[in-house]
């Protein structure tokens, strides 16, 4: 099975890679950081993956990387970034930089490799519960996630004729890099945790939106109840 | 920490590498300094079909046996839980069950980086004064990012063990007589309550079968103190019970014989918010140990093992020729402080000395005495790293 992640260094995603490579996987890892992909590449190979490594900046040029992808099993979107709290909220390039690694990339991409992938292939994009509601902390962060939702949410609509799985992950509070600087409350999920559930997501054979832990469907289905005029009152 | 290639310090000081916090002392916290978190360093290197494994200093040990036992390998040396970094085992340098035959982790370590705090990296491998002074460092030299390990070869994950009751320190020599020559791994629960000391000794081999492992695990949700007179009494006696009845050889799966406590997760909480304090030492002669097992108190784990020739190659290294006595016990404050110092003066006595890694109570006087060599490790401190152990006994 050949699996291409993109985004590879983020601590999710190698949790996942990492499952797939003690299967014997084939995988390609794309970033831009090569330091950090052969970091993970000699990890994964380790396990006993196949590994191949491609360096490229993913807000870059994207027609070269789209034509590296000769029909993959499974490509894994998992680059993004949260951006320094002060900066993304106030700062125009910082929020910009924001949007465009986490949905504006994604966008450009799934517009030149939608059509070339396989029937019976899954498109798998990291997304979070932060895009379910825009809350005071995470502005241009949730409404990076909460577009790239409704990216993949017409993509499945367009995918059932092609057999096309696409599969939204919605991760919790993860204990990674990204989340470094927040206080661990019981509600922190392990980077591994997660990557597991990807893999079963992806191993189950359906599409449609995934919550990692299951249980923030819950938390987030109370959340989006509430009604704006207490919604806006809340600071959390 | 999350890339071994680009560490920053943080400017507050002092600095402490933290794996899994696994240490019963303090040696592996930082009061009022910062701690490193090597959770995120635990990436595999290579494996070569040697068994040369490098890897990370955060992998835990657990980690590598998943990766390496289906490949035919083992880990040289396993402590009493897997759960413990890479990093951690050479910096307390610990040793298993199997010391009499392979000495301690460090000897098994043929290559480590040492990030310093003036940035610098070095390489380093048995030979080196910087690389004794790391192995069973306490972390005091820098920052471990990566190991080289010679692992071993097995037939798979078996391990023939034996049980074998026996009563009193007589009994217990000469089964340490007999069979550290014949196996490979050789450990002793002793329940010192009862009068003529009463215990279980077990030995084992790597074997050829594949028995499964045991999936039953559970854990303790929340703190509570359960861990008394009675209950000890109560829990030794049918341990024994149990043993004794079972004793003889069976084919097991090494996680339950190495691990057995692992199988209970967050097991620490049956000892209540005051926690235990656990007392290890070391003793050249039967003699002290005999008076050690005299003055013990109440324990669930008491824990024999007879300490082989093999050198340990740290400048502090913990084991030594002679017998290490292990015992858990619940803090009650100043009692517990009074039979822990009792327990010290025993083991200095006899020349023996404490291990670090589990101690939180021991004087100054006596981590002087338990690490000879510790005028020549002072000259290799990093000046940014330090611990809360090492400002309680050495500073």
């Amino acid at each position: 099975m050949k699996v291409v992640v993109l985004g590879a260094t983020s601590a999710i995603a190698q949790a996942a890679a990492r499952v797939w490579a003690e299967r014997g996987s084939d995988l390609l890892l794309v970033g831009r950081d090569a330091a950090k992909l052969d970091a993970v590449a000699a990890d994964l190979r380790t396990r006993g993956g196949n590994v191949e490594v491609l360096v490229q900046d993913l807000n870059g040029d994207h027609g070269p990387l789209v034509s590296r992808l000769d029909s993959p099993a499974v490509v894994l979107f998992a680059q993004g970034i949260l951006g320094s709290a002060e900066q993304r909220e106030t700062d125009p390039e910082a929020a910009e930089l924001v949007l465009r690694t986490n949905l504006v990339a994604p966008a450009r991409i799934l517009a030149l490799l939608a059509p070339k992938m396989p029937a019976g292939s899954c498109i798998a994009a990291l997304s979070s519960v932060a895009g379910d509601r825009g809350r005071a902390r995470v502005g241009v962060y949730g409404a990076s996630k909460a577009g790239l939702d409704s990216l993949l949410s017409a993509l499945r609509q367009r995918s059932q004729a092609t057999g096309v799985r696409v599969l939204t992950l919605k991760p919790g509070f993860v204990d990674t890099p990204m989340t470094a600087s927040l206080p661990k409350t019981p509600l922190f999920a392990s980077a591994s945790e997660v990557g597991r559930g990807i893999v079963r997501a992806v191993d189950s054979g359906r599409d449609g939106v995934i919550y990692l832990p299951w249980w923030w469907r819950v938390i987030m289905l109370l959340i989006k109840a509430l009604p704006e005029r207490v919604f806006k009152r809340l600071s959390f | 920490m999350a890339w071994r290639t680009e560490v920053e310090f943080p400017a507050a000081r002092p600095l402490l590498a933290h794996g899994q916090g696994r240490s019963y002392g303090d040696c592996c916290l930082n009061d009022g300094g910062t701690l490193l978190r090597t959770s995120g360093l635990d990436r595999f290197i290579s494996l070569d079909a040697d068994g040369t494994l490098r890897c990370e200093a955060g992998v835990t040990l657990g980690e590598i046996l998943r990766l390496v036992v289906p490949r035919g390998f083992f880990l040289p040396v396993l402590p009493g839980t897997k759960h413990v970094s890479v990093g951690g085992a050479i910096a307390n340098d610990i040793h298993g069950k199997n010391h009499h035959r392979a000495g301690t982790f460090g000897a098994h370590v043929r290559r480590l980086e040492l990030l310093r705090s003036d940035g610098s990296r070095r390489e380093l491998a048995p030979g080196d004064e910087l690389f004794a002074a790391t192995v069973g460092g306490l972390g005091l030299t820098g920052l471990i990012t990566w190991a080289e390990i010679a692992l071993r070869r097995v037939p798979g994950p078996a391990i023939r063990s034996e049980s074998i009751p026996f009563r009193g320190v007589d009994e217990f020599l000469a089964l340490c007589e007999e069979s550290d020559q014949r196996c490979e791994y050789t450990v002793a629960w002793v329940d010192v309550l009862s009068g003529a000391q009463r215990g279980v000794f077990f030995c084992g081999d790597h074997a050829d079968g594949a028995p499964r492992r045991p999936h039953a695990r559970a854990a303790v949700p929340v703190d509570v103190p359960a861990v008394n007179g009675l209950t000890v009494r109560a829990f030794n006696a049918l341990f024994y019970a149990a043993e004794k009845i079972s004793a003889g050889t069976r084919l097991r799966h090494y996680d339950p014989f190495f691990f057995p406590l692992d199988s209970v997760a967050r097991w620490n909480r049956l000892y209540g918010r005051r926690g235990l304090l656990q007392f290890q030492c070391v003793v050249p002669t039967a003699d002290a140990l005999r008076a050690l097992l005299r003055d013990a108190p109440a324990s669930p784990l008491t824990v024999l093992k007879r300490f082989g020739a093999p050198g340990s190659p740290g400048l502090l290294s913990f084991p030594r020729p002679g017998f290490t006595l292990a015992l858990d016990l619940p803090n009650r404050g100043e009692e517990t402080f009074a039979h822990y110092a009792r327990l010290e003066a025993i083991a200095m006595e006899a020349g023996g000395a404490l291990y670090a890694a589990k101690d939180a109570r021991m004087s100054r006087d006596t981590f002087e005495r338990s690490h000879p060599r510790l005028a020549e490790f002072r000259r290799h401190l990093d000046p940014a790293f330090s611990s809360s152990l090492w400002r309680r006994v050495a500073q």
